[in-house]
């Protein structure tokens, strides 16, 4: 059976690179993969999402609703969103950032209440990461993805993937040392 | 070796192993990235055509003239190309053409779904369908050989699942295609009735039997017997959904080549399997030959036709099972809307027209700015397709004078678009007598497909400096006044103002130009990386004027109206417009 995993974020928080980093990690970890990601018109500021897929061999890269072992969300809101698409038993890990929608900056829609208690209320295994705020401490915002992504790999249940070497290969090196950092951050958590 | 490639990167290695000489498109999703890729391969020419029509027609230019050539596209570009389409699917090639369409079920980015497999059937020309990143290489490679064997432009027929997922492909060596020997034959390549009769006949009794006898008989088209049972006849992604819920408990018929459809390999699956599935996303296009055969089956009564299939669909819709258990919220979410980024350009010019929002109607086109359509701005009434933001608003303001209503007609055109099928619009409203609008938004580059250079950017493909079009002499060169022209900064908000209330006011056919580049284009992020603007929250009457821009950096949180300063590139609409001074400025220059 394969297994599936669903980021989500928002249109410029770099999922797709923690994604790309994701599939071609498992890739040299000798699984099948499929990813997928559809990203229409999410440079805009919409809802942006990839789907992974891995395992002994892949047919549908699609991950329906109910569906996915590992939900990852850079954005609280968008957790709440997809949450339909996340197993009953499956894990949820979520970013504890609040990025308004259109609607709710210009007033014609309010942000909810108590969206992280309401995930936790519902979902057995949820891990909430600080990852914007550990990458401003270590003094560049935009390594919060590789936080998170430092957080999930313990989740996939696979072993000997290199996962720094997959790190540089994907970023120029003026940022590896930043980025590596916020990695080991991310499995300490 | 191996590697993880996109389904639009494998066609682009496909074509590279294949011997691709040529190679053009117009962008588009899920498409774009084709020829992006293309490009990185130095043997192939690779060039932004204008509009897909005249990417297919430099493309068959190219295979006539003996080199292996490929044209790529999204669904609706296959509209605009349809003319050449039709008409070099008679002449046939010389060196092998290649054609892709990249179609979009679910219109995740698009305004229709049409199933472009159709156009293979009225064009009648060769179509395979890939499922896989593998597939989409090994068929490239395939198209090209059976475009040369069998004398025909071949179709690929994409969809957004296939383009956009990620799969392991095995990567091998380019094979060198020579360009072929030209030989002047006006009967092939002129046509002109005296030449298309005999052509028409020759494709219907040559050509398209021969295909057919193909279709029989490739590797393309293949059966796996399992159970017999249930009998799948499937093609593209839908058999990777099929596979996923069916396993090894049905047999298949797999078809790769799609176009003619393999009338004995079906009818011999057919009788093998006791109840026939057809699995295929929207129009039911297998479905339709295999009932036309006189053999029962069961497709679109069960499967939708509108939508993106997947694997859960296919079991509700077939197998009458549930839906998975879903976990849910007691929350209201607020849609996350796409909208006009912090700092774009379009922002000015459509606050400024929104004022007027009673007094016109304004049609748009596509690109960026559309989402001057969403609220808070909310000026658009209609989008059509390319061009049409001039052209239907041409329509528009006949209709308008007959009714005696009195509004205006504004409308919206990007700089690609206008390159596109805009300017024959402006054309047509010059020399019809139009007392329209055009705003021609210029931020110098094709925004909304992910900043592709264009004939107005004054670079090609691979970044080499290239002629720059001018977009103001070109108005004025098709007949639009000079008194009736303005070029604006639309970061300027003033000189906007002045600019629509001359348009709205004009007697006579107008255009407004607002020239201010994109945003998001690197040098433009790094020249105003420091600059940004902020609330004096002492002077901040929380009037809330600043949030009518519709500017994703400002918000009104906790009682108060912030700007993130990240994403601000300081462009000072919200500055322009509050009426307190409450808005500094900061950094360098202005
Ligand atoms: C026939 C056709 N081809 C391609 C597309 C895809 N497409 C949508 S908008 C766009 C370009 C928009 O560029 P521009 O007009 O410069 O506006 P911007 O996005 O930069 O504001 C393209 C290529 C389409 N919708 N229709």
């Amino acid at each position: 059976m394969a297994k599936s995993i669903l980021l989500v974020g928002v249109g410029g928080q770099g999922t797709i690179l923690v994604s790309k980093i994701l599939s071609q990690g498992l890739m040299k970890g000798g699984y099948d993969v499929k990813m997928s990601e559809i990203h229409g018109m999410s440079q805009r500021g919409g809802s942006v999402t990839t789907q992974i897929k891995f395992g002994d061999k892949v047919y549908s890269p699609s991950i329906d609703k109910g569906e996915a072992d590992i939900l990852i969300a850079f954005e609280k809101l968008e957790a709440a969103r997809y949450l339909d698409h996340l197993k009953k038993n499956g894990i949820l890990i979520v970013n504890d950032e609040e990025i308004y929608p259109m609607p709710v900056s210009s007033g014609l829609a309010e942000y909810p209440q108590g969206v992280m208690k309401a995930l936790t209320d519902t979902i057995d295994n949820i891990k909430i990461i600080q990852a914007t705020k550990i990458a401003k401490e270590l003094g560049e915002p935009r390594c919060h993805n590789i936080i998170m992504l430092g957080s999930m790999v313990k989740f996939l249940g696979v072993k000997d993937i290199d996962w720094v070497e997959m790190i540089k290969q994907n970023l120029p090196e003026k940022v590896h040392k930043i980025n590596i950092g916020a990695f080991k951050r991310g499995q300490n958590l | 070796m191996k590697n993880l490639l996109t389904g639009n990167e494998a066609i682009a290695r496909g074509a590279y192993e294949a011997g691709c000489l040529v190679a053009c498109a117009y962008p588009g999703t899920p498409s774009t990235e084709i020829l992006e890729n293309v490009s990185q391969y130095d043997e192939i020419r690779s060039e932004w055509s204008t509009n897909e029509k005249v990417a297919l027609e430099v493309a068959s230019g190219a295979a006539i003239a003996g080199a292996r050539s490929l044209v790529a596209m999204k669904h609706v570009g296959l509209n605009v190309a349809a003319d050449p389409f039709f008409t070099i699917a008679y002449e046939g090639i010389n060196g092998g053409l290649v054609i892709i369409t990249a179609d979009e079920p679910g219109m995740h980015s698009s305004q229709n779904e049409q199933d472009n497999r159709l156009y293979a059937l009225h064009a009648k020309v060769a179509m395979v369908e890939p499922s896989d990143s593998q597939e989409c290489k090994d068929f490239t490679k395939k198209a090209f050989g059976i475009s040369e064997t069998f004398d025909t432009p071949v179709l690929i027929r994409m969809t957004t699942r296939v383009c956009h997922s990620k799969g392991i492909v095995e990567l091998e060596e380019r094979e060198e295609a020579s360009i072929k020997e030209y030989t002047k034959d006006t009967s092939k390549y002129i046509m002109v009735p005296a030449n298309s009769k005999p052509k028409h006949i020759e494709m219907e009794t040559e050509r398209i039997p021969k295909l057919r006898d193909y279709s029989n008989t490739t590797s393309l088209n293949s059966i796996k017997y399992n159970d017999k049972k249930i009998g799948i006849i499937t093609s593209g992604i839908s058999y990777h959904h099929a596979r996923e819920v069916f396993g090894d408990n049905a047999s298949y018929l797999k078809i790769g080549f799609s176009y003619p459809l393999p009338d004995k390999l079906i009818e011999e699956f057919a009788e093998e399997v006791e109840t026939l599935y057809i699995i295929e996303e929207n129009e039911p296009y297998i479905e339709t030959f295999v009932k036309a055969m006189g053999i029962d089956c069961i497709g679109k009564e069960a499967i939708p036709i509108c939508g993106e299939l997947s694997p859960q669909i296919i079991k509700e819709s077939l197998l009458k099972e549930e839906e998975n258990e879903i976990l849910k919220l007691d929350l209201n979410i607020p849609i996350r809307p796409p909208a006009l980024c912090a700092g774009c350009p379009h922002r000015g010019i459509f606050y400024e027209v929104s004022k007027y929002k009673n007094k016109i109607v304004s049609t748009s086109d596509i690109g960026c700015y559309t989402l001057g359509m969403a609220p808070p701005l909310g000026v658009g009434d209609t989008c059509i397709c390319m061009g049409a933001g001039v052209s239907a608003g041409i329509g528009f303001d006949r209709v308008n004078q007959m009714a005696e209503r009195d509004k205006k007609v504004f409308g919206f055109i990007g700089d690609s678009t206008f390159f596109h099928s805009g300017i024959t619009g402006l054309i047509d409203a010059v020399y019809n007598g139009t007392n329209m609008v055009v705003v021609i938004l210029d931020n110098r580059i094709t925004a909304m497909t992910g900043h592709q250079e264009n004939p107005g950017t004054g670079k090609n493909i691979i970044g080499q400096e290239a002629p720059m079009v001018d977009i103001e002499s070109m108005v004025k060169t098709i007949g639009i006044k000079q008194e009736n022209i303005r070029v604006i900064d639309p970061y300027k908000l003033d000189e906007t103002k002045a600019a629509v209330k001359d348009a709205y006011e004009a007697n006579e056919p107008f255009v407004i130009i607002t020239k201010q580049p994109c945003a998001l284009i690197k040098d433009v992020q790094k020249k105003r990386k420091d600059l940004y603007c902020q609330v004096d929250q002492e002077k901040c009457t929380k009037c809330k004027t600043c949030l009518r821009i519709g500017c994703p950096a400002i918000s009104f949180k906790d009682g108060e109206v912030t700007i993130d300063e990240n994403q601000c590139n300081g462009c000072t609409v919200c500055l322009q417009v509050c009426p307190f001074d409450a808005i500094e400025f900061n950094g360098e220059s202005r």
